[in-house]
């Protein structure tokens, strides 16, 4: 187990590391970053002093060594666009986006869960299909397309919810929160619908051919042909076995969310991390981008090194088996 | 030549079970009918989006034909500028399809041939790529895409960023999907190296490139066409979300990601029929294309029947 541990923990400093350079690459390769902090009649001699300042003349190795400690230090740099800090511009916008996120990945478990059970084990009816081919036009639905419909529907015809940023909210110390009040959660429907659409959809497909594989396993048939009853089998013994790999998706759905959240924050001009982080490309403001890159990088590491855990813990035979990593 | 055989088999059968599925006979009649609309689009669309001086901004937000103050000329109306919103489709839908079909055949190539090479020569060529594939896995396709882009606008100066923008979409939608071609291409390799005809091919000494391409690549191909079909739903999907945030497409050239951003800031003033129009060539173009990949995976994979 700690073998395990060790060896993924390992693999995944490696990523981050990739990721950093990827980053710092970004940061000091692409555009001057002396251009673009001084004004244009800033005199070269100046340039050049505020180069040295930086450190941009050093060897590339000491930069960026100095990029990731200052990383880990919580250290990320100026905007070029704003001059605020990146730290305090991401963890501004960081509630907005991590609340969305959550309530579109409950959406996706509480519907989509119920709803692959059901279709895996009515595999002819009436409602199982067209469930079925809900779900495959959900898919092909793009995430910003359903946001549109959902504001023409709710908003515009019906006029039922606000179709525009995060309505009232609470502060509780630095984190804003939209739980705590109607406005803010009646502001919360429609996109966190928007984002939990398509993945909903995803965890649907998912469990029902997990369960369906299952339920074509010997000991199900055999479960069935001892008699024992139907509830038993379906909920005790194929439930049980058919949700292993519904945890990794679990995990790598809410890295996906974030990403998805990019979109659905543009269309409902929701203030979260992904608005930042499209602002920060349409006007090539750099530092933003490989901050939130090194960021977003990190979350999705983490969930997965949880998730390998939890595999590891969960299913017994990826223990047995020495490679299994 | 008995993986000669074996390839006309599946295709026949492939052919059978298309005749017996609905489903995918009306997908492949839509896909067929959006190449087709696409490729012609100069000649049967009725007016030029692109021509400045074909429309008049006197025509513009006119509805549908069908509805009051609706215009014949226009059949399902005209958006802001007063083109005619059909043959905006039509030219839109060629943009997508182009830039779809450009992307997934750059990823194909891409990482196709990086996990046959990791696959047949394995050792530390094969941990490397793999690892480049954990990376890039560690970053959802959306945001490889708007990272190129990006980096694209950071590094080439702004008029050629504009004459680039096909290339630097195409290449943003490539990178973030070859490591599934990589993946899988690896995979079936690894089965196939073992077998005698890699080996006789070996023995015959023949030059390792040439076994790649010649021997196993044909022997792959299967999983691999499943994939690019999947993969061509989402880099329509990705083109158009690329659009639909203003980093895709230039915008005198709309493709339907742009005519959907264009449409929405319509929707409050009534102006429907710009957004929705768009909205559902995109819709059905895609579940269209994902009928026939799920198709194909169904017949190329006989445990799914």
């Amino acid at each position: 187990m700690a073998g395990f541990i060790i060896r993924r923990l390992i693999q995944s400093v490696f990523v981050m590391l990739a990721v950093s350079l990827l980053a710092f690459a970004l940061f000091r390769f692409v555009g001057d970053p002396v251009a673009v902090m001084v004004g244009q009649e800033t005199s070269i001699e100046d340039q050049d002093r505020l180069r040295e300042q930086l450190g941009l003349n050093d060897p590339v190795i000491t930069q960026y060594t100095r990029f990731v400690a200052n990383l880990v230090r919580g250290e990320f740099g100026f905007s070029f666009r704003t001059r605020q800090p990146i730290g305090e511009m991401i963890l501004q916008r960081m509630p907005a986006t991590l609340e969305l996120g959550f309530v579109s990945l409950m959406i996706s478990l509480f519907v989509g869960i119920p709803a692959g059970i059901y279709t895996a084990l009515r595999n002819d009816g009436v409602l199982a299909n067209s469930i079925l081919i809900v779900t495959l036009i959900g898919v092909s639905i793009p995430t910003f397309v359903i946001g549109i419909f959902l504001i023409y529907i709710f908003g515009v015809q019906l006029g039922w919810l606000p179709t525009f940023g995060r309505g009232d909210v609470v502060e509780i110390g630095w984190w804003k929160t939209n739980f705590l009040t109607l406005g803010g959660l009646r502001a919360l429907i429609l996109p966190a619908l928007t984002l939990g659409v398509y993945q909903l959809t995803l965890t649907m497909r998912l469990v029902r051919s997990e369960m369906q594989d299952v339920m074509n396993t010997d000991f199900i048939k055999f479960a069935i042909a001892r008699g024992i009853d139907y509830r038993t089998v379906h909920y005790r013994h194929a439930l049980r076995n058919s949700m292993v790999p519904v945890v990794t998706i679990i995990g790598l759905q809410f890295g996906g969310i974030i990403a998805f959240s990019i979109v659905t924050e543009s269309v409902f001009q929701w203030p979260g991390m992904g608005l930042l982080f499209l602002d920060s490309i349409r006007y090539v403001d750099i530092p933003v981008m490989s901050v939130y890159l090194v960021i977003i990088a990190l979350i999705f590491v983490v969930i997965n090194l949880v998730v390998d855990i939890l595999y590891f813990v969960i299913d017994p035979r990826v223990r047995l088996k020495p490679e299994g990593g | 030549m008995l993986a000669y055989w074996r390839r006309i088999k599946i295709e026949n059968e492939m052919l059978y079970l298309f005749l017996n599925n609905r489903v995918a006979q009306v997908a492949a009649v839509i896909a067929i009918l959006s190449v087709f609309g696409a490729l012609f689009a100069p000649i049967i669309a009725p007016t030029d989006p692109y021509d400045l001086a074909s429309f008049d901004i006197l025509d513009s937000f006119l509805p549908p034909a069908w509805v009051d103050q609706g215009d014949p000329r226009f059949l399902i109306g005209t958006d802001d500028q007063g083109r005619d919103l059909l043959s905006s489709i039509m030219y839109g839908t060629r943009l997508s399809l182009l830039v779809g079909l450009s992307s997934v055949a750059f990823a194909a190539v891409l990482g196709t041939s990086l996990g046959l090479a990791a696959g047949y020569i394995g050792g530390r060529f094969d941990a490397a790529v793999m690892r480049i594939a954990d990376v890039q896995l560690s970053l959802p396709a959306i945001l490889t895409a708007l990272l190129v882009d990006g980096v694209a606008r950071g590094i080439l100066p702004r008029e050629q960023h504009e004459d680039l923008l096909l290339v630097v979409l195409t290449v943003a939608i490539g990178l973030s999907l070859w490591v599934n071609f990589a993946r899988t291409a690896r995979a079936s390799t690894f089965v196939e190296r073992n077998k005698e005809y890699v080996q006789a091919a070996e023995i015959m000494g023949l030059h390792p490139v040439r076994i790649m391409a010649v021997a196993i690549l044909p022997n792959i191909l299967g999983p691999l066409m499943v994939i690019g079909t999947i993969d061509l739903a989402v880099a329509i999907l990705l083109e158009a979300t690329l659009s639909f945030l203003g980093v895709g497409v230039p915008p005198n050239q709309p493709s339907l990601g742009t005519l959907i951003r264009i449409g929405t800031e319509y929707i409050f003033s009534g102006e429907w029929w710009i957004v929705i129009f768009p909205s559902m060539t995109l819709i059905i173009m895609i579940v269209s294309v994902n009928i026939l990949g799920d198709f194909f995976r169904t017949v190329l994979n006989p445990r799914l029947r």
